[in-house]
C-alpha cells in the first residue's frame, strides 16, 4: 500500500489524496476483528458441543446406551437412566404443539387472512408478541397459583367420570403433565404464529386472487389455496414451536412435578431433560454431575436436529417463490 | 343519436326482453358451504379471544397480586428468610440489572462485529453461511444447556458461582439474537449509500463506520433492546452460573441474586410472605422486560 | 341464450347476439377517489369485447367490476348496475362468489396455484363438486387451452415449474375446466414473449365459440387482431384528478378505422398513449 501510482499526477489546488497508512492500517485492523469475531461464534457453537460432550463422556463410558432406555435415578446406588425424562421431554412437548400449534395457526390465519382492519390486527399482534415477552418463571407462577387450582376440578371430574381412559389415568394433585403443557403450549404459540404469520404474508397477491377469481369463498381459499401454498413454512413454524417447547425449562420445572415416571395420564406428574438439569445440577455431587452432563447431551442433540430439521425446512419454503418470482 | 348509442340500445332491449335468468347468484345461508365458512370463522374468533386469556389473566395477577405488595421496601430490603414477614428483593433487582449490562457489554460489540463481517465484508463465504446457520440454531438453543455449558468452563474453574458466570450464560443466548437482527439492519442499508461512499473513496471501514453503521443503527438497537429483554426474563442459565445470594452484590466472583431466580425459589415455599414477594418481584422482572420491549419499538419505529 | 336474429337492427354490427353481461357503471370510488365514471360496457355473447385505453383510463377496474373481483379492495365502491342474464351482480342479495363461478378470470401475471398442472386444473371442478371424470374434463381444458401436448407427459410437476406462456395457458385451462359461461381477460399477454402471445390470442379466437370472453389490452395491434368489438376508455382529468370514462365503443373496425370521436382517432393514430 505504500507507494501510490497517483503521486505523480499534478494536483494543485484539490484536496484529493489516498487513504492514509493509518486509515489503511484501521482498514485491515477493523476487518480482521469483524472476522475474528464471526470466528468466534462459530467456535463458541464447537466450544459447547466439545465441552458437553466431553464432560458427559465419564459418564458415557460407565453407562452406555443403557443410559437413554433405563428408567432410574439413584444417587446414592449410583443407577442413572434419562428414559422417563425422554418421554416427557417428547411427551409434554407433543402436547404442547398440538395445542399451540391449532391456536398458532389459527391465530396466523386470523391476522392475515382480512378477518380484522389493519388497525385491530396490529394490536392484536401486539398481543401475541406481548405474549412472547412475559418471562418464563412467571408463567409458572401463574401456572402454580392460578392454572392448577382451575384445572384441578376438571382433572378430578375427569379422572372420577372417565378414569378407564388412559389419559385420564390419575388425578391431578397438584402439579402435573397437563398444566406443564398447558403453558408451554401458551409459550410456543407466539413462535408458531409469527413464523406462520411470515409464511402466509410471503404468498404473492396474485395467488389470492386467482383463487377469488375461480369462486372461492374466503374459507375455500384459505383451506384449499392458502394453507396449501404456505404449508412448508407452516411445517417450519410447528416444528421451531416444537423445538423451543423441548428446551423450556422453568415454566416446567415449576409445574410438571419432577418425578421420574412414565404415565399417560395427562394428570400424573412427570419430568423433563430440561426441569431434571434445572432441579438436579445446583445441588448434584460429582458423580451425578457427570449423568447430568449425559442428559444435558441427549437434550443438546434432540433441539439442534428438531432445529437444523426447522430450518431447513424453512428454507425451503422461501425458495418455493423465489424461483417463481 | 350516434349508431353506436343505437347499438346499444337495441342491445339493452335485448337484454330486458331476454326470458328468465338462468342461473341464481342469490347468497343461501343455509347452504352447507356458507355454513362451514359461518362455523370456521367462529371457531378462528374463539381461538383468536381464548389465545388473549392468558396475557390478560397474568397482567390482572401481576397487578392484583404482586401491585399490592410494591412499596419502596420490597424494591430496597434483602429477602427475608423463612418465617420473617417484610423483606423484599433490592438485592435481586441490582444482580439481574448487573449481570443482564454484563450479558451486553460482552454481546453488542461481538455480535455487530460478527454482523458487519456477515452483512458487509464477506456475505457469501463458507464461513458467513455458516456462522449464520448457526446463529439460527442457536436461537432455539435450550437456554439451561448455555447453563451448563458456562457451569463447566467458569463455574468449576473459578471454583464459585459468580455474577461473572451469570453475565456470560446470559451473552450466550443474546449472542445470535444481537448477530441476526444486526445483519439484517446492515443488510437493509440501500447499495446506493454504500456505492456513494465507496464512490468518494473510502476504505470499507470508512464506509462500515460512516455509513452502514449510523444508517443501521434504529434495527440493531432494536434487536439489542430485544435481546436484552429477553434476558432480563431468562433464568434457566442462571441457576448453577449465578446461583443465588440474599445479600447485596459486593464483588462480580460471588454468587449473585437474580429477579428470575428469587421468584423460581420463593414460588414453592409454604409461606405467604414469600409468595407474595414472588408476585411482586415477578411485576418487577416483567415491567424491566417491558421496558426494553417498548424501547425496542420506539427505536423500530424511527425511519432513516 | 343463442343469437336472436328476428331482434337484430340493420345497419349495425354484422351478426349481433344476445347481451350476456351488460354494465352501467355511474361511479367508482377508491376511497374518496373517483376512478372510473359513466361507462356504459353491453359484452356480447361468443364474441370478443376488447376493452382499449391509455393507463390510468380504468379499463382493467371496470373488467374487474364484472365478476366483483374489485370487492377485494376494502376502499372499492361501485355506484351502477351490472346485469348479468337479467340479474344486477351488485344487488344485495348476490353471493360475488357465485358470481365469479360463472365469470372466470385470467389475470395478467399468470398465478398457477403451487399444486400440479392437473390439480390447478381440477381445482374449480373439485371446488363446484364435480362428480364425473375428473381427468376427462382436466385433458379437455388443456386441450381447449392449447397445451395439452406440451404437459401430457408431466401433469404431476408443479405448475410453477412451467414457463411464463405455459403457465398463463394452465391458467387459461383452470378458467375453462368448469366451463364458465364468461371469461373475463385482463391484459393476459403483457407478462408474455411475442411466440407466447401469438398462441395465446390464437386460443382466445378459438374459445370464442364457447365462450363470451372481455379482453383488457394495452396493445392495439391485439385488439385489432382479436376483438369484434372495442371499448375506448379515455382520462378525464378537467377535475384535478384522473378519472376513466368511456369514450365510444362499437366494432373493432369502426372504431380503428372511421371512429366518432376526435380523442378516439388520436388514440388509435398514437398520437397518445
Amino acid at each position: 500500500m505504500a507507494s501510490h501510482q497517483f503521486d505523480n499526477v499534478d494536483r494543485s489546488g484539490s484536496v484529493s489524496g489516498p487513504p492514509s497508512e493509518g486509515d489503511y492500517a484501521l482498514d485491515r485492523g477493523f476487518r480482521g476483528i469483524a472476522w475474528f469475531s464471526a470466528a468466534l461464534i462459530l467456535a463458541l457453537v464447537v466450544y459447547i458441543v466439545i465441552e458437553i460432550g466431553g464432560k458427559a463422556m465419564p459418564a458415557i463410558a460407565e453407562h452406555g446406551l443403557g443410559f437413554l432406555t433405563s428408567t432410574s435415578w439413584n444417587v446414592q446406588t449410583g443407577q442413572f437412566g434419562i428414559l422417563p425424562q425422554i418421554w416427557g421431554t417428547l411427551y409434554s412437548s407433543l402436547l404442547a404443539l398440538l395445542l399451540g400449534g391449532v391456536f398458532g395457526i389459527a391465530i396466523a390465519i386470523f391476522l392475515t387472512q382480512d378477518f380484522l382492519p389493519n388497525r385491530l390486527a396490529a394490536v392484536f399482534r401486539t398481543i401475541i408478541e406481548l405474549l412472547a415477552a412475559i418471562p418464563s418463571v412467571v408463567f409458572g407462577l401463574w401456572g402454580i397459583y392460578v392454572l392448577i387450582p382451575l384445572l384441578r376440578p376438571v382433572a378430578n371430574w375427569l379422572h372420577a367420570n372417565f378414569g378407564g381412559v388412559p389419559f385420564f389415568g390419575t388425578s391431578l394433585s397438584g402439579p402435573g403433565l397437563a398444566p406443564a403443557a398447558l403453558v408451554l403450549a401458551i409459550m410456543i404459540l407466539p413462535t408458531v404464529a409469527s413464523i406462520s404469520v411470515d409464511a402466509l404474508r410471503q404468498i404473492p397477491y396474485k395467488v389470492k386472487e386467482a383463487a377469488y377469481g375461480m369462486g372461492t369463498t374466503r374459507w375455500e381459499a384459505i383451506l384449499k389455496v392458502m394453507l396449501p401454498t404456505a404449508s412448508s413454512g407452516i411445517l417450519a413454524a410447528l416444528v421451531l414451536g416444537f423445538g423451543r417447547a423441548l428446551g423450556e425449562t422453568m415454566a416446567l420445572a415449576m409445574l410438571i412435578g419432577n418425578s421420574n415416571q412414565i404415565s399417560l395420564s395427562l394428570f400424573a406428574p412427570a419430568n423433563t431433560l430440561a426441569a431434571l438439569l434445572a432441579s438436579s445440577f445446583p445441588e448434584a455431587g460429582p458423580v451425578e454431575i457427570r449423568a447430568l452432563m449425559y442428559a444435558a447431551l441427549a437434550l443438546l442433540a434432540i433441539t439442534l436436529i428438531v432445529n437444523a430439521v426447522g430450518l431447513a425446512v424453512m428454507k425451503f419454503a422461501t425458495r418455493k417463490f423465489e424461483a417463481e418470482r | 343519436m350516434s349508431a353506436t348509442d343505437l347499438a346499444v340500445e337495441s342491445a339493452i332491449r335485448d337484454l330486458e326482453t331476454t326470458p328468465a335468468p338462468k342461473p341464481s347468484l342469490h347468497r343461501a345461508p343455509l347452504e352447507l358451504r356458507a355454513l362451514k365458512s359461518g362455523v370456521l370463522t367462529g371457531l378462528t374468533w374463539i381461538a383468536a379471544l381464548l389465545a388473549s386469556v392468558p396475557l390478560f389473566s397474568v397482567i390482572y395477577e401481576l397487578v392484583v397480586a404482586g401491585g399490592s405488595r410494591l412499596s419502596w421496601e420490597t424494591l430496597t430490603a434483602l429477602p427475608p428468610s423463612a418465617f420473617d414477614l417484610g423483606g423484599g428483593f433490592g438485592n435481586a433487582i441490582v444482580g439481574t440489572l448487573v449481570m443482564v449490562g454484563i450479558a451486553t457489554l460482552i454481546s453488542l460489540p461481538l455480535g455487530i462485529l460478527a454482523a458487519v463481517y456477515l452483512a458487509i465484508l464477506d456475505p457469501d463465504s463458507r464461513l458467513a453461511h455458516t456462522v449464520r446457520f448457526l446463529a439460527k440454531v442457536l436461537t432455539g438453543f435450550p437456554s439451561i444447556l448455555a447453563g451448563v455449558f458456562v457451569y463447566a468452563v467458569m463455574v468449576v474453574t473459578m471454583k464459585t458461582y459468580s455474577a461473572l458466570a451469570g453475565g456470560v450464560a446470559l451473552a450466550v443466548l443474546m449472542l445470535p439474537t444481537v448477530v441476526l437482527a444486526a445483519e439484517q439492519a446492515m443488510a437493509m442499508v440501500p447499495k446506493k449509500m454504500k456505492d456513494a461512499a465507496y464512490g468518494i473513496g473510502c476504505t470499507r471501514t470508512q464506509v462500515i463506520w460512516k455509513v452502514v453503521l449510523p444508517t443501521g443503527a434504529p434495527g440493531i438497537l432494536t434487536g439489542a433492546m430485544l435481546a436484552i429483554a429477553g434476558a432480563a426474563g431468562n433464568s434457566a442459565p442462571l441457576l448453577f452460573t449465578a446461583l443465588f445470594s440474599d445479600y447485596y452484590l459486593r464483588s462480580l466472583t460471588e454468587p449473585t441474586a437474580s429477579l428470575a431466580i428469587l421468584i423460581f425459589n420463593f414460588s414453592g415455599m409454604p409461606y405467604e410472605n414469600q409468595i407474595q414477594l414472588a408476585w411482586a418481584a415477578s411485576l418487577v422482572l416483567v415491567l424491566i422486560v417491558l421496558v426494553f420491549n417498548i424501547l425496542a419499538r420506539i427505536i423500530g419505529r424511527q425511519k432513516y | 341464450m343463442n343469437a336472436n336474429p328476428e331482434r337484430m337492427t340493420a345497419g349495425t354490427a354484422p351478426a349481433r347476439n344476445g347481451i350476456v353481461m351488460d354494465c352501467q357503471l355511474e361511479k367508482v370510488f377508491y376511497g374518496d377517489f373517483l376512478a372510473v365514471r359513466d361507462s356504459k360496457v353491453p359484452i356480447e355473447k361468443n364474441k370478443i369485447t376488447g376493452f382499449i385505453g391509455p393507463s390510468g383510463c380504468g379499463k382493467s377496474t371496470v373488467l374487474r367490476s364484472l365478476n366483483r373481483m374489485n370487492d377485494l379492495i376494502p376502499i372499492f365502491r361501485f355506484q351502477g348496475k351490472v346485469s348479468y342474464h337479467g340479474q344486477d351482480i351488485y344487488d344485495k342479495k348476490v353471493d360475488p362468489v357465485v358470481v365469479r363461478r360463472y365469470i372466470g378470470m385470467v389475470f395478467q401475471q399468470p398465478n398457477p396455484f403451487a399444486m400440479s398442472i392437473y390439480d390447478n386444473v381440477a381445482f374449480g371442478l373439485r371446488l363446484n363438486g364435480f362428480k364425473g371424470n375428473l381427468d376427462e374434463r382436466v385433458e379437455k381444458a388443456l386441450h381447449g387451452a392449447a397445451i395439452w401436448n406440451e404437459v401430457k407427459d408431466k401433469l404431476k410437476n408443479s405448475g410453477l415449474s412451467l414457463s411464463g406462456g405455459q403457465q398463463q395457458r394452465l391458467c387459461i385451462a383452470r378458467a375453462i375446466a368448469t366451463e364458465p359461461d364468461v371469461l373475463l381477460m385482463d391484459e393476459p399477454c403483457s407478462a408474455l414473449d411475442p411466440i407466447a402471445t401469438r398462441r395465446v390470442e390464437e386460443l382466445m379466437v378459438e374459445l370464442k365459440e364457447k365462450y363470451t370472453i372481455a379482453l383488457v389490452t394495452h396493445n392495439m395491434q391485439q385488439a385489432i387482431r382479436v376483438a369484434d368489438t372495442t371499448a375506448f376508455f379515455g382520462v378525464d382529468i378537467s377535475q384535478g384528478s384522473r378519472t376513466g370514462y368511456l369514450v365510444e365503443m362499437g366494432p373493432t373496425k369502426k372504431i380503428f378505422e372511421e371512429p366518432e370521436q376526435q380523442l378516439t382517432r388520436q388514440y388509435v393514430r398514437g398520437e397518445f398513449s
